[in-house]
């Protein structure tokens, strides 16, 4: 099912939470919502599940085109992962995940056969077939994470919606976790809007990026497209890392990668060329002050000789040794080119 | 009293000890479902003067229940606001049984509200908006979500409340006229005992005034223990 927000507003008090924020998400697409704490995102997703509403005099919500502006939560058909879990702490596992068809009037509920049938097949899904009898605080936090998951899909919703799935989880169940999601969500195919303030998560694996700040969205794109060719200064700096290079800096050549805002250029570290110094080069000098050599890409820090300023290179281990660069080296400094094919800069 | 008739089983220590009882049980269930709604307003809802609103529920815990009694007899007694008009109406609530079991009721009503209130807070609404998302309606989330939730707390907060109903003795003093084998309840009758210097008698009642607290606690203690080895035993079944 196709998600569209139109226009839509929300404030708490005086705060603003989403000023005018307009989203479609198409079918069977898993989207990050990817932004800083504050930035609404979470407001945006909580309206979309109906949890939220938006204030009256803005847009809607619409699902396949339908407009569910005023259906509450419990009638939109949405599944609803909450960061924290929200498991019922007094019902063990299996319980947890048959709510949503046990509470039902008895003329929609299935049978209880068909009840168990469903506990089952979904604790398989999410591989704790043995853990049905337990209770919340018995299960590790990627547990707890993935009942919470079979219990949002126990009422088969049209769309899932997961608010920070992976943010109290440790860097390891993190990773598995997310990539598991994604497998997932593509055999069954749902339309499906997770929130993160990791753009790693968000970038690995997202069909689409929508980037966010300050109740607005910056931008929305396929994280590749977002990562490469961010169209505003913020995406620059929120997505990976960025150096802010005052101009003039004579490392910007004609186009380069290098992102131009009020006299600031924004370089990834990885988009700059890094050379012993010479005369007959172009490029800005620097002096090296430190290098960090650990894993496989190594950072240099250089001061620009005209006002000091710090900029971090990133470059392969190998390239390092090849350059036997130390600390209190000059070099030259300068952005890569948009398409690098033969460099004068090869080594 | 006459020490033929015995300490314990004679009529007026018995009522007594029926009053008592009584007291406590129309006050327990009243201040449970108060105490619980209560506190879920309060918990989990924002309105405005909800502090007001928590102070005024918390009221009967920082004024001395004579306080409340005399405060009971300005309202309801026969030269107070309303007593002219309610024994116009036939309607006695000084002095009376009825007397006994409100003022009761109102020293005790803050109880199990304090008590489950904390946890409410402290849970916060994250589990009901997950029953809502999941279809629940108002009714089900409260009675499969969020009442489930306060159970330890409930636990406590009830024999808190029966401990204490049972004990009132200040605010009882003053609405009650203290009619023996009427309006006497376990803590007038032993003070009456006193002043009448049977000791023995005094005693008596007082023994069975802690046999019925101690019941309640070893109650307590008990259901406690037997939810814990409920929750533990799921959870070994599970391994």
């Amino acid at each position: 099912m196709s998600i569209t927000a139109k226009n839509i507003k929300k404030t708490f008090g005086r705060y603003t939470a989403l000023d005018g924020v307009s989203l479609e998400v198409p079918t069977g697409k898993l989207v990050a919502l990817l932004g800083p704490s504050g930035s609404g995102k979470t407001t945006l997703l909580r309206i979309i599940a109906g949890l939220e509403f938006a204030d009256t005099g803005s847009g809607g919500i619409f699902f396949d085109g339908e407009d569910v502006t005023q259906v509450p939560a419990g009638q939109r058909g949405v599944g609803f992962v909450f960061q924290h879990y929200a498991l019922f702490r007094h019902l063990t596992v299996a319980e947890n995940i048959a709510f949503g068809l046990k509470i039902r009037r008895r003329s929609e509920r299935p049978t209880k056969k068909a009840i168990a049938e469903k506990v089952a097949e979904l604790l398989h899904l999410i591989q704790l077939e043995d853990l049905g009898g337990r209770y919340p605080v018995q299960l590790s936090g990627g547990q707890r994470q993935r009942v919470a998951l079979a219990r949002a899909l126990a009422i088969e919703p049209k769309v899932l919606l997961l608010d920070e799935p992976f943010g109290a989880l440790d860097a390891k169940v993190r990773k598995d976790l997310r990539r598991w999601l994604r497998r997932f969500q593509d055999e069954i195919g749902l339309t499906t809007i997770f929130v993160t303030h990791d753009q790693e998560e968000a970038l690995e694996i997202a069909d689409e990026v929508v980037v966010m700040n300050n109740a607005r969205i910056e931008q929305v794109g396929a994280p590749q497209e977002v990562y490469d060719r961010p169209t505003s200064s913020f995406v620059h700096r929120f997505l990976g890392n960025v150096n802010q290079i005052t101009l003039p800096w004579g490392g910007l050549i004609d186009g380069s990668t290098a992102h131009v805002e009020d006299g600031v250029a924004f370089v990834r570290p990885h988009d700059i060329e890094l050379v012993h110094f010479s005369e007959d080069r172009d490029g800005e000098a620097a002096v090296v002050y430190d290098i960090h050599a650990a894993g496989p890409v190594a950072r240099v820090s250089a001061r620009r000789e005209g006002n000091n300023e710090s900029v971090e290179i990133e470059l392969p281990r190998s390239q390092l040794a090849l350059l036997r660069l130390v600390e209190g080296d000059c070099v030259l400094l300068r952005a890569r080119p948009k398409h690098p094919p033969v460099s004068e800069y090869a080594i | 009293m006459r020490p033929r008739d015995g300490y314990v089983f004679n009529a007026d220590t018995l009522h007594a000890v029926w009053l008592t009882v009584l007291a406590a049980a129309v006050a327990v269930p009243v201040n449970t479902v108060f105490g619980v709604a209560a506190a879920w307003a309060v918990a989990k809802f924002e309105f405005p003067g909800k502090r007001l609103l928590t102070s005024l529920i918390e009221l009967p815990l920082s004024i001395s229940p004579i306080v409340i009694g005399v405060a009971y007899l300005f309202v309801f007694g026969m030269q107070g606001l309303w007593g002219e008009w309610l024994m116009e109406h036939g309607v006695r609530l000084v002095f009376s049984v009825p007397a006994i079991v409100i003022v009761t009721t109102i020293v005790t009503s803050p109880l199990v509200f304090r008590e489950v209130l904390p946890l409410m807070q402290s849970q916060g609404t994250e589990e009901e908006q997950a029953a809502i998302s999941l279809g629940a309606n108002g009714w089900q989330t409260f009675f499969r979500v969020t009442l489930p939730n306060l159970k330890w707390a409930l636990i406590y907060g009830v024999s808190l409340c029966f401990a204490r109903a049972l004990g009132e003795f200040g605010s009882v003093a003053v609405v009650s006229g203290a009619v023996r084998g009427g309006t006497n309840t376990m803590t007038l009758q032993i003070q009456l005992l006193f002043d009448d210097r049977v000791q023995t008698g005094a005693f008596a009642v007082a023994s069975i005034l802690t046999s019925l607290a101690l019941v309640t606690m070893a109650l307590k203690t008990w259901v406690e223990r037997r939810e814990a080895k409920a929750f533990s035993a799921a959870g070994d079944g599970a391994e």
